[in-house]
């Protein structure tokens, strides 16, 4: 399938800012499911972009606006082909090794609940109870925007049993590591299936380290593997790690954030046609 | 008086002996009094965590020297290179190709969950390789077979203001005694650290890199030594409000405009340093740090992720990773230590907490530990109880029968436990050692905890030259 995406982020701030200063997590690497056929990351300011990749592998751009500004867009557009691979990733090169995805962050600190809830999952092969913490997350924890915010702890979700898919991820890593199964939280974005091309907020999911398999996706908030349906844009150990855009202001005080994200199959006829005038 | 714990007076301290045999009775309590208006006429002070009653108090100084014979010396110095040779091997290889890790001379788990292990520099290499600019190592003599090892400390270690400010007191209280001893000056200390930040500025610094100390502020314990150390080297002290990074270049703000920072001797944890990386509600920071750091524009010292070689589990296994990493056996030998992760020494541990004093992996400046010997019994079951709940968290050693020095005791002299803290210095020149440290003293008769953070003090500490 070919995906394409546009995916804006605006800040306004309440004074004009001297200078902004933004870590970018937006850019999406090519592997074996998914194929990044274009890419481009714009703002509507001027500013310097200086491109380069952390330990976890993924594309990084560090922004430097170039004078005071009271607001700033930043736009990603692409294109992404992708394949379904029942989930399983391929093809990346990890500089680190699954071990450190047993560590604990602030945001996946598993407490006395979270713990029994893993245990509960029951025995058997890695795969399989992955594959049962997915199901028992996805039934345990209802869909609710607005129960919690971007800071809120697996804990403090599971407490609730409400969340979105940031925090459907986190409890399920929190959990997988629990079990001793290695763990990671995935950014991206999802083509929905119901036709709903205008979406609120980007997606997440989390990755199990499977022995033999290697890195698999899992969709606690959907209750699914990711599909061709799936492009991934950045990992980490939480939430924070992969955060699309973490950055500071100088002068700017608190102001406001709107996303715009639309994310739209690419019709067939056209993609034939363009792969016409490619021949 | 002796220098020893077997009731003999060291050969190094046979002058100082003579010397106070013809001093008049109340000259030690004299100068006492003298250096404690000094002190607090200078404004030298320590805030101690957890003391409602005053938020910087003057730490203890006590007037007799400690003393090291040049021999002593000459064994510690190499010793302590070699730790610190092996440690900064060990941080390349860790944050490289991990063959430490393959070899199995330390354990996966303990390196990759480890808290002070940063992933985010897996694959780095700070300019020339250094990863420990500055290191403090902690000895203890036990007898006469010389220092044993207590922690290395790799991240920011203090205490160095107090050897050069403890130099420049006794110089002043007591200068004929220096004229009777050949002490080698620590006042070189400053001078081999600004040579040892110049050498490790990175490639593209030129000839006169811009070097600053960065403070967390005012309000932390250490800010006293942070403006002193900054003050002595020449160079600006500023906090994370005067730095800022543009275009992947860190830059300090001035009157004159800004100004490209290319060494930052940083006193601020990891976790604090930037909050684009780390800590998102850090203000002590500088955003946008490591994006400049990673991009081999400027020095950290020390560099980021170095904690994951001074914890104190990995502390267990630096016999072998000094073996491993020189090819030599250490010659500053590890105190004997119980992995309190590993089933059996746990047993063991649990059934002699009343003979051991056990220490919090992951804690330092004294807390979080228990001593057993002087805990009541009450003290080492709620420690029990800890250690039963996460033996992963903890390592237990024997109560060592430390070294006393003669320490100045109302108006007499008594023997008092003491430790010292060398500071050792890397840079893409070499490694050295000023020649002296902190000697810090358990001031309670019997006592055998030296931080300062729990009343110890500290003494001037004399190396003998040849």
């Amino acid at each position: 399938m070919r995906i394409r995406i546009d995916h804006s982020t605006r800040y306004a701030y309440a004074r004009p800012a001297r200078f902004i200063v933004q870590m970018l997590r937006l850019t999406p690497k090519s592997c074996e499911s998914q194929q990044v056929r274009e890419w481009r990351i714009e703002t509507d300011v001027d500013a310097r972009l200086r491109r380069s990749e952390d330990a976890f592998g993924n594309i990084v751009h560090s922004l430097y606006t170039e004078r005071p500004t009271d607001a700033l867009t930043i736009r990603v557009t692409g294109e992404v082909s992708t394949v379904d691979t029942g989930g399983v990733i391929r093809g990346q090169n990890d500089r680190l090794q699954p071990g450190v995805y047993l560590r604990d962050t602030r945001l996946t600190q598993a407490d006395p609940a979270l713990v029994e809830f893993a245990r509960g999952i029951g025995e058997g092969g890695p795969l399989e109870r992955m594959h049962r913490l997915m199901g028992a997350i996805h039934g345990g924890v209802a869909f609710e925007v607005g129960a919690t915010s971007a800071t809120h702890t697996a804990a403090e979700a599971f407490a609730i049993r409400r969340g979105v898919c940031q925090d459907h991820a986190q409890i399920f890593i929190t959990c997988a590591r629990t079990l001793g199964v290695p763990a990671r939280y995935v950014s991206g974005h999802l083509n929905r299936s119901d036709g709903q091309h205008d979406q609120d907020a980007a997606h997440a999911w989390a990755e199990a380290w499977i022995e033999g398999l290697g890195w698999v996706g899992f969709d606690a908030a959907n209750g699914i593997c990711p599909t061709d349906n799936y492009v991934r844009i950045a990992t980490g150990l939480d939430a924070l790690g992969a955060t699309p855009i973490r950055g500071t202001s100088y002068g700017g005080g608190i102001g406001t954030l709107t996303v715009a994200l639309h994310v739209r199959p690419v019709q067939q006829s056209q993609q034939q046609h363009q792969s016409k005038g490619w021949s | 008086m002796n220098g020893g714990g077997s009731g003999t007076i060291r050969d190094s301290y046979k002058t100082l002996a003579a010397w106070l045999e013809n001093a008049p009775p109340d000259l030690l309590q004299a100068r006492s009094r003298q250096a404690e208006l000094f002190f607090r006429r200078m404004g030298v002070t320590f805030a101690v965590y957890g003391d409602e009653e005053s938020n910087e108090r003057l730490i203890p100084f006590d007037v007799v020297p400690r003393i090291i014979g040049a021999d002593e010396w000459g064994g510690l110095e190499k010793g302590l290179k070699q730790r610190v040779t092996a440690i900064n091997a060990f941080l390349k290889d860790i944050y490289g190709p991990q063959d430490c890790i393959r070899a199995g001379i330390v354990p996966a788990d303990l390196i990759l969950t480890n808290p002070h292990y940063r992933p985010e520099m897996q694959g780095r290499r700070p300019p020339g390789d250094v990863w420990c600019h500055i290191a403090g190592v902690d000895l203890v003599r036990t007898g006469e077979d010389g220092f044993y090892v207590l922690e290395d400390n790799v991240r920011t270690p203090s205490g160095v203001s107090y050897m050069l400010e403890n130099r420049e007191m006794m110089m002043r209280l007591f200068p004929d005694l220096f004229a009777e001893h050949a002490v080698r000056p620590v006042e070189i200390y400053t001078d081999m650290l600004l040579r040892s930040l110049q050498a490790s500025a990175p490639s593209g610094a030129g000839e006169d890199p811009t070097i600053v100390v960065l403070t967390p502020g005012p309000f932390n314990s250490a800010y006293y030594e942070h403006s002193f150390l900054a003050d002595k080297l020449g160079v600006e002290l500023v906090e994370g409000g005067d730095l800022f990074v543009n275009d992947d270049t860190v830059y300090m703000r001035t009157t004159e405009g800004p100004k490209r920072v290319d060494v930052i001797y940083r006193r601020i944890d990891d976790d604090f340093i930037d909050p684009l990386t780390f800590m998102p509600n850090s203000a002590v920071g500088v955003p946008g740090l490591m994006s400049a750091y990673f991009a081999g524009r400027v020095t950290l010292a020390n560099a980021v992720g170095t904690g994951v070689a001074d914890d104190k589990a990995v502390y267990t296994y630096m016999p072998e990773i000094i073996r491993f990493f020189t090819g030599e056996d250490a010659i500053l030998k590890n105190v004997p230590t119980w992995r309190c992760r590993e089933a059996d020494a746990l047993k063991e541990v649990l059934g002699k907490l009343d003979e051991l004093v056990v220490k919090e992996v992951g804690g330092s400046g004294g807390y979080g530990m228990l001593v057993g010997p002087t805990s009541t019994k009450a003290e080492i079951e709620a420690f029990r109880a800890k250690l039963i709940a996460d033996p992963d968290d903890f390592i237990a050693q024997p109560t060592l029968s430390l070294s006393t020095a003669p320490t100045l005791n109302g108006g007499s002299l008594s023997p008092r436990h003491v430790d010292l803290r060398p500071f050792v210095l890397s840079s893409p020149a070499g490694v050295r050692v000023a020649p002296g440290g902190l000697t810090r003293v358990a001031l309670k008769e019997g006592s055998l905890v030296v931080n300062s953070s729990q009343g110890g003090g500290t003494k001037d500490t004399w190396v003998l030259d040849n």
